[in-house]
């Protein structure tokens, strides 16, 4: 978990990535359309599963939404809060579950705040997640915009309406 | 703020004409007798405006908070239904809150609640589907839109009154008003707080609420309660997940003699509640008094709230306890 904490740590160098790969599979989509969505999500599972196990402690809720949490994996929050932290977190900032680990929200909000391109999207309310993605591949369902798909009577806020921020 | 009334409750009445509110927490038994709700919420009725019935506080079984409320409306009180996000998914939370409406609840808080490692049967599984956000829109959905979720058409739908609760005492700190925000716009008309025992920070907080204009959109009822001794502090504040209670209070209480100190934590009590009615954008206060509930009345008392609004009858009493289809509330 070393390696993983250093780049944690650079949520800048994170967003950067998250971007780029972001345009890499967007330019790649026609090719893995040809191929089947479901194909390439299969070839894809491991080794998503893998890399971002190593640096986000990733549970593969299969609609990621880590640039808008800080670059930290939300699902790793043992109540799953994916709208920020509940009224549970110690005074040192740690874990009401786990007294020895910092509290997820705590590094999220921190590190968003060092995020020029995506800190902003710790606003956004994020909608319930759909549990019957959970071991897909994300980059997949990003492509397929299963990720964006939301239960029929939900109303999707963007980023809430402040009088000031 | 939005004039239409939301719900055919009293305490939103109180809270839209301008009074200032008062809630109390039941502690709900462990018990399959309706009679010892009642004993309960006899303390309480006179004194405060809505009930509280927790939903498995601090992660203990106790009498389901649903079944609680319908004892309670059947007895023309004003109950708030508290739903937390750990024991149970989308599916039986939105069937939970058209019953309790159906029973005449009038008032929702929705918590994401203590996590089970904070009770006595830490083994359980934690359900969590929603976040207390999720939950607060999903519930907003179903009364405004008449739907459930998934879209499917409610014949009638609940009118109720929204709440959330908010921490501003513990971190991140200036994160909090954010997520209050957040609140706010999933849903939330109201707002109950943790223990304030810490009067400055909450300032400091009440501060950016203002600057957001978060004050102008939902009613902010500040959590207050008696500490029975230095002790119960030190519990509290060191196991019970969420309370800060700063040392000047702790010392307060280890330097009063003995006989004197449940005294001297009703007078800090009554205090808090003096100094936070002060602070612009507090719409009311919400007492937790676990296991001293017969301070509760006191308390009220004391800090010069009492005798409470007679808004369409007896005190925690809702005017309408049934609402009929065709034949709404609409007004004070």
């Amino acid at each position: 978990m070393k390696f993983g904490q250093w780049l944690q740590n650079h949520p800048h160098f994170l967003e950067q990535t998250y971007g780029l790969t972001h345009r890499v599979f967007t330019m790649l989509d026609p090719l893995i359309a040809k191929l089947g969505y479901e194909r390439v999500d299969h070839w894809l599972r491991g080794p998503e599963e893998f890399a971002k196990r190593i640096v986000f402690d990733c549970r593969m809720c299969g609609q990621c939404i880590l640039h808008s949490t800080g670059m930290t994996c939300s699902m790793s929050c043992p109540k799953n809060l994916r709208n920020g932290p509940c009224g549970g977190v110690r005074a040192n900032g740690y874990c009401e579950v786990f007294p020895d680990k910092p509290c997820v929200w705590v590094q999220a909000y921190n590190r968003s705040l060092e995020m020029p391109l995506y800190g902003d999207e710790i606003l956004v309310i994020e909608p319930p997640v759909n549990r019957s993605l959970e071991g897909s591949s994300a980059w997949i369902n990003m492509l397929t915009g299963q990720d964006k798909v939301t239960p029929k009577a939900w109303e999707s806020i963007e980023i809430i309406p402040l009088a000031e921020k | 703020m939005n004039s239409e009334f939301k719900s055919d409750g009293r305490l939103e009445r109180v809270l839209r004409s301008g009074r200032f509110a008062v809630t109390a927490e039941l502690n709900p038994p462990d018990s399959a007798d309706p009679e010892e709700v009642y004993q309960a919420a006899l303390v309480l009725s006179e004194v405060c405006d809505g009930i509280n019935a927790t939903d498995g506080s601090g992660a203990h079984c106790h009498m389901s908070s649903v079944a609680i409320c319908a004892l309670l409306t059947r007895a023309g009180y004003a109950p708030i239904f508290q739903v937390s996000c750990r024991d149970r998914n989308r599916i039986a939370i939105q069937g939970d809150v058209l019953g309790a409406a159906a029973m005449g609840v009038s008032n929702v808080l929705c918590l994401t609640g203590d996590d089970v490692t904070a009770g006595d049967q830490p083994q359980a599984k934690r359900v969590f589907d929603f976040d207390s956000i999720q939950l607060l829109r999903t519930i907003k959905i179903m009364r405004d839109k008449g739907m459930f979720l998934s879209g499917r058409k409610l014949t009638t739908p609940p009118r109720l009154f929204l709440g959330a609760a908010s921490n501003p005492f513990v971190p991140p700190y200036d994160w909090r008003p954010y997520r209050l925000a957040k609140k706010i716009e999933a849903g939330a008309d109201f707002i109950q707080s943790q223990y304030c025992f810490d009067v400055p920070r909450f300032r400091q907080f009440m501060q950016k609420v203002r600057d957001l204009g978060l004050h102008e959109q939902a009613f902010f009822l500040v959590g207050v309660g008696p500490l029975r001794s230095e002790k119960a502090a030190e519990f509290m504040r060191t196991k019970v997940p969420g309370v800060h209670i700063p040392d000047n209070i702790v010392e307060r209480l280890r330097k009063t003699p003995k006989e004197k100190k449940v005294e001297e934590g009703k007078r800090i009590c009554v205090e808090i509640i003096q100094q936070v009615r002060e602070i612009e954008g507090v719409s009311g206060v919400h007492v937790m008094a676990y296991r001293q509930e017969e301070l509760v009345a006191e308390i009220i008392s004391e800090a010069g709230l009492l005798p409470r609004p007679r808004i369409g009858g007896l005190s925690a009493q809702d005017s309408k306890v049934r609402p009929r289809r065709g034949n709404r509330v609409n007004g004070v």
